[in-house]
């Protein structure tokens, strides 16, 4: 039927408009991790407040951890600090910070100002352990499981919404 | 006050618009003069309202009028008043009022220009038109009013992006607007055939002028675009293949094709329902630019702010023109006759060559842009394409395009007579490469790649010369009616001829600044020189200044070559006070055959800078060539047939 | 050039020092004008790292090369691509250690793989078919009767390439 190559660009149209339609409910900058279900990487940093006493990933084997980056310079934190404080009392798991690209006085007169979520703050002044986490943004947050993968990449701010369905039931699975 | 008359102006237009895209169409369906008749008022009407609106806008950005939350958002007290202006399509309210402006003035232009047309066709193509307008206005007034009230007003605006604040603010926008916009017209006369099926050789030429002269904005609106981006961004790049700046090209590329087709369609009657699907093609592509800059699809630095429901009215808006449009075409198309008779290898078929050649380099610019959100919608992870994927993609393909326009011109209609074309082309052929050869050898470096891109330009230049030495002293006459006979080169083909030069200059310049480019990365104390191609470029300090909103470091670069002083450099590091980013100012001394571009990175102990310096070999024949192009189409439209209006009777 | 006859005859001894000294001074003075020092301590090595980093992506802006953003992340990647191709690694090593972090999104040259080959594929299978296409329309219509086609008219002038 010679008449149906007239529709091609119509049905070429429509394909397209699907795909920007989809489109519109996509964040083009989010950049989702390849490391999901890899092993985190190793690393052995100093603590925030205890700068002689270092801490390795290894050291935190056998149990499920959550990590989270953040930085005194950073606004966003602040938005998400009153929640991950409120959590870290009721949480299972231990939360550790990852300190990034900060002056660790900076990073202490934060945490006395606006309170303590962190098990422990690990100093990554340089920025090395970060990149080696894929971090881009600050605050990301990981949950890490007992074989020492990372399990889940949270890129922004927590809401109460993520630590509700989805990190929630994660521990859980993960204990359980 | 006056922010609340703008806003009734954008209400009334949609008022007018809505007439006007229905009233004239039924009256040219049912045969109603007094409706077709109707017209012409409304779109002096449309163009009356929308342009009160665009001045109450401006007016409320020049007083300063922090009620306006477009305004707050856009300008500041300090802010001086070209920059003023400009910020009233700084941002996406205002850039929509821009846009609609263009299609008004447009509009106008079609009706004004438009008597030697059959009634009903006039009466179609404003309506579709209005149409268009109908669609702006409305997404204008339901999602992004650039009128919106702040209460309380504010007591000082946020600024304007001081990356914007440049001349090149002032003109790049309303010229690439101008071109976008003026793709419509076309859009509008090939609707109007459709749905009157006239689809004729006459149609033909009633669209190429409009058609030429939009492509001309366009033209120079990505040129200042890309210029702007060279002297001003600092780092030296004219081209990023970034989203946005694909969504210009693309319009380009199918703008270019059509007023090929059109030619062809315009002597042989020819592949008319092609170049009515290229005219729809072209303002759809338009179209689609405005989405990806506003929708939050694509991340780009050009893109404005964003929000999910301003994506869902223009993809809705997309869906209905263009899908209406393809309907239309699927549904006329089929009835349109094959027109004359042409020969395999002919003129027509190098056109319609051409033509295939810039479609596929739009789709392939296109499958590049959109191929990230595709795998993503589609959950197969992120990617992203940038310039090595456009680069590595886009050059070959314009090779073959290069080359035939070298040899389309020459070629005759109907029958090209491929041997005796091949004879008459080898002094092109043969001057090409050794050009090419020297070119280089001169530059210092004989490369395979650039050779081949020089060949290409050298290629056009030759077949241009060939072109106008058959039509000046053709074979077997004396030169004495030489003069004579150049001056009887019809416009039309001279503008050919200067629009595909500049092809070729572009193309110098392109590859002459990518192979020989040089750069040097150096750390300068007080004193300290830097010797680049024989230029030597000495650093005297830093100077600090006061800018009427921002403060300044700016170093004192004096160059000078053979010991004879060239230039002196000026680059600044400045920090805007309302938004604290630091900005790169470089300076660029520009020459017809290079320019000395210099650019201030950071300060380091000892009072030492780090700078930049490069020699860009010919970068300015790039936005020569483009304004070479420029003017050819200008020259091709000064033709005396297209302003001999030839009506035909319906 | 100070004549050294002519001032020892003519000049104390003390003239003839100071003056010598004064000349000396100027010509350090203009020898302290340096040629600057490139900005990184290994040009070559620079240009390799510049030219890796121009076709990463900075993922903080995301619509820069990591080597011409100035954002932290950008100076830190660079900083690592340096390090890396110092240690003498190479260049696919480097793209490999940021794909595992980052994940393709960071190469700005998206990898050949199935996924993408569509992507690099298209243009080329495009420009074919559409060639193709062409061709086989222009050659079918070539073979059909002249009955099909309109008729030239009088200014169809047959085979003149003067007329446009």
């Amino acid at each position: 039927m010679k008449h149906l190559r007239y529709l091609v660009p119509l049905g070429i149209l429509l394909v397209l408009l699907y795909f920007l339609r989809a489109g519109l409910s996509l964040n083009p900058r989010e950049v989702p991790s390849p490391l999901i279900g890899k092993p985190a990487p190793a690393f052995s940093l100093a603590r925030l407040d205890q700068p002689a006493v270092r801490i390795a990933k290894d050291d935190l084997r056998g149990k499920v951890w959550i990590l989270n980056v953040w930085a005194s310079w950073c606004v966003a934190c602040r938005q998400e600090h009153p929640l991950l404080v409120a959590y870290s009392k009721t949480a299972q798991v231990p939360i550790y910070g990852l300190n990034y690209k900060d002056e660790p006085a900076a990073g202490l007169k934060w945490l006395a100002d606006f309170g303590n979520p962190y098990t422990a703050s690990l100093a990554d002044r340089d920025g090395r352990v970060g990149i080696d986490f894929g971090v881009y943004g600050v605050p990301e947050t990981f949950v890490i499981d007992g074989e020492g993968v990372i399990r889940y990449k949270h890129i922004g701010p927590l809401t109460p919404e993520v630590l509700r369905d989805t990190i929630d039931p994660l521990l859980k699975q993960l204990h359980g | 006050m006056i922010p609340e008359i703008g806003h009734f102006s954008l209400w009334l237009a949609l008022g007018i618009a809505l007439v006007m895209g229905a009233v004239p169409l039924a009256g040219a369906q049912s045969g109603r003069a007094d409706w077709m008749a109707l017209a012409r008022p409304l779109a002096y009407a449309l163009f009356f309202c929308v342009a009160l609106a665009f001045g109450c806008l401006v007016s409320a950005f020049v007083n300063h009028d922090f009620s306006v939350a477009y305004v707050v958002s856009n300008s500041n007290t300090a802010l001086p008043l070209q920059y003023r202006i400009a910020g009233v399509w700084g941002g996406h309210e205002g850039s929509l009022l821009l846009w609609v402006q263009m299609l008004a003035l447009w509009t106008v232009a079609v009706a004004l220009f438009s008597r030697h047309l059959p009634q009903a066709v006039a009466a179609r193509i404003l309506s579709v038109m209005g149409l268009v307008a109908v669609g702006f206005l409305l997404f204008m007034l339901l999602t992004s009013n650039p009128f919106d009230r702040l209460f309380p007003a504010a007591l000082e605006g946020r600024d304007l992006n001081p990356l914007l604040q440049d001349p090149g603010m002032v003109i790049h926008p309303p010229m690439l607007y101008m071109g976008y916009v003026g793709f419509s017209v076309a859009f509008a006369f090939a609707i109007a055939a459709l749905i009157g099926g006239n689809l004729d050789a006459h149609w033909a030429r009633w669209t190429r002028p409009w058609t030429t002269v939009a492509w001309v904005f366009l033209t120079i609106g990505i040129a200042l675009g890309s210029s702007w981006a060279y002297y001003e961004l600092g780092w030296g790049g004219w081209w990023f293949w970034d989203p946005v700046e694909n969504a210009s090209l693309m319009p380009w590329l199918l703008g270019t094709a059509l007023i090929h087709s059109l030619a062809v369609t315009e002597k042989r009657n020819s592949f008319k329902s092609w170049t009515v699907l290229l005219a729809i093609l072209a303002f759809s592509f338009s179209l689609l630019g405005t989405f990806l800059v506003r929708s939050g699809v694509l991340s780009s630095v050009h893109a404005f702010a964003t929000d999910p429901t301003r994506g869902q009215f223009i993809l809705a808006f997309l869906a209905v023109v263009i899908g209406g449009s393809f309907s239309l075409y699927a549904w006329r198309a089929p009835d349109v006759g094959i027109g004359k008779r042409f020969g395999l290898w002919s003129k027509e078929s190098s056109l319609l060559a051409n033509n295939v050649l810039l479609l596929v380099a739009a789709l392939a610019v296109m499958l590049g842009t959109l191929y990230p959100l595709v795998l993503d919608a589609l959950g197969l992870g992120k990617i992203s394409v940038g310039p090595p994927y456009f680069d590595a993609v886009f050059m070959p393909l314009m090779a073959p395009t290069v080359f035939l326009m070298g040899i389309g011109p020459l070629a005759r209609w109907k029958d090209a007579q491929l041997p005796a074309l091949a004879l008459r082309l080898r002094w092109a052929a043969g001057v090409a490469v050794l050009a090419a050869l020297l070119t280089g050898w001169l530059a210092g470096e004989v490369r395979p790649v650039s050779t081949l891109g020089l060949v290409m330009a050298f290629w056009i230049m030759g077949s241009v010369a060939t072109d106008l030495w058959g039509r000046v002293h053709p074979q077997g006459t004396d030169w004495a009616q030489a003069g004579a006979r150049l001056r009887q080169v019809p416009r039309a083909l001279a503008g050919m001829m200067v629009a595909h030069l500049g092809i070729a200059v572009f193309c110098i310049g392109v590859v002459m600044v990518k192979t020989y480019e040089v750069e040097s990365d150096v750390k300068m104390a007080v004193g300290d020189t830097t010797t680049v191609r024989g230029y030597t470029f000495r650093f005297d300090g830093i100077k600090e200044l006061q800018g009427p909103n921002y403060v300044a470091a700016q170093g004192q670069m004096q160059v000078s070559k053979d010991g004879r002083p060239v230039a002196e450099l000026h680059p600044e590091k400045r920090i805007y006070r309302v938004q604290q980013n630091p900005m790169t100012e470089a300076a660029i001394d520009a020459g017809l055959t290079r320019d000395l571009y210099v650019s201030m990175g950071e300060a380091v102990d000892g009072g030492a800078w780090i700078v930049r310096v490069y020699v860009k070999p010919f970068i300015n024949w790039i936005w020569g060539g483009c304004l070479l192009m420029a003017l050819g189409g200008l020259l091709a439209i000064s033709d005396r047939r297209y302003r001999r209006g030839q009506g035909v009777a319906p | 050039m100070v004549n050294a006859r002519l001032s020892a005859r003519f000049l104390p001894t003390w003239w003839r020092a100071l003056a010598l000294s004064a000349v000396l001074a100027c010509a350090a003075g203009a020898g302290l004008a340096n040629e600057a020092a490139p900005a990184s301590a290994d040009p070559a090595l620079e240009a390799r790292v510049m030219k890796l980093s121009s076709e990463l992506r900075c993922l903080v802006c995301q619509n820069q090369t990591i080597a011409d953003s100035h954002a932290e992340l950008a100076v830190d990647l660079r900083r690592q691509v340096r390090e890396m191709l110092q240690a003498g690694q190479s260049d696919q090593q480097v793209i490999d250690f940021m794909t595992a972090r980052y994940g393709d999104f960071v190469l700005y040259r998206p990898p050949f793989k199935p996924l993408t080959a569509l992507l690099w594929v298209g243009p080329a299978v495009m420009v074919v078919v559409g060639l193709g296409t062409l061709f086989v329309v222009l050659r079918r219509r070539s073979r059909l009767a002249d009955a099909a086609f309109e008729a030239d008219n009088a200014d169809d002038a047959p085979n003149d390439p003067h007329l446009s």
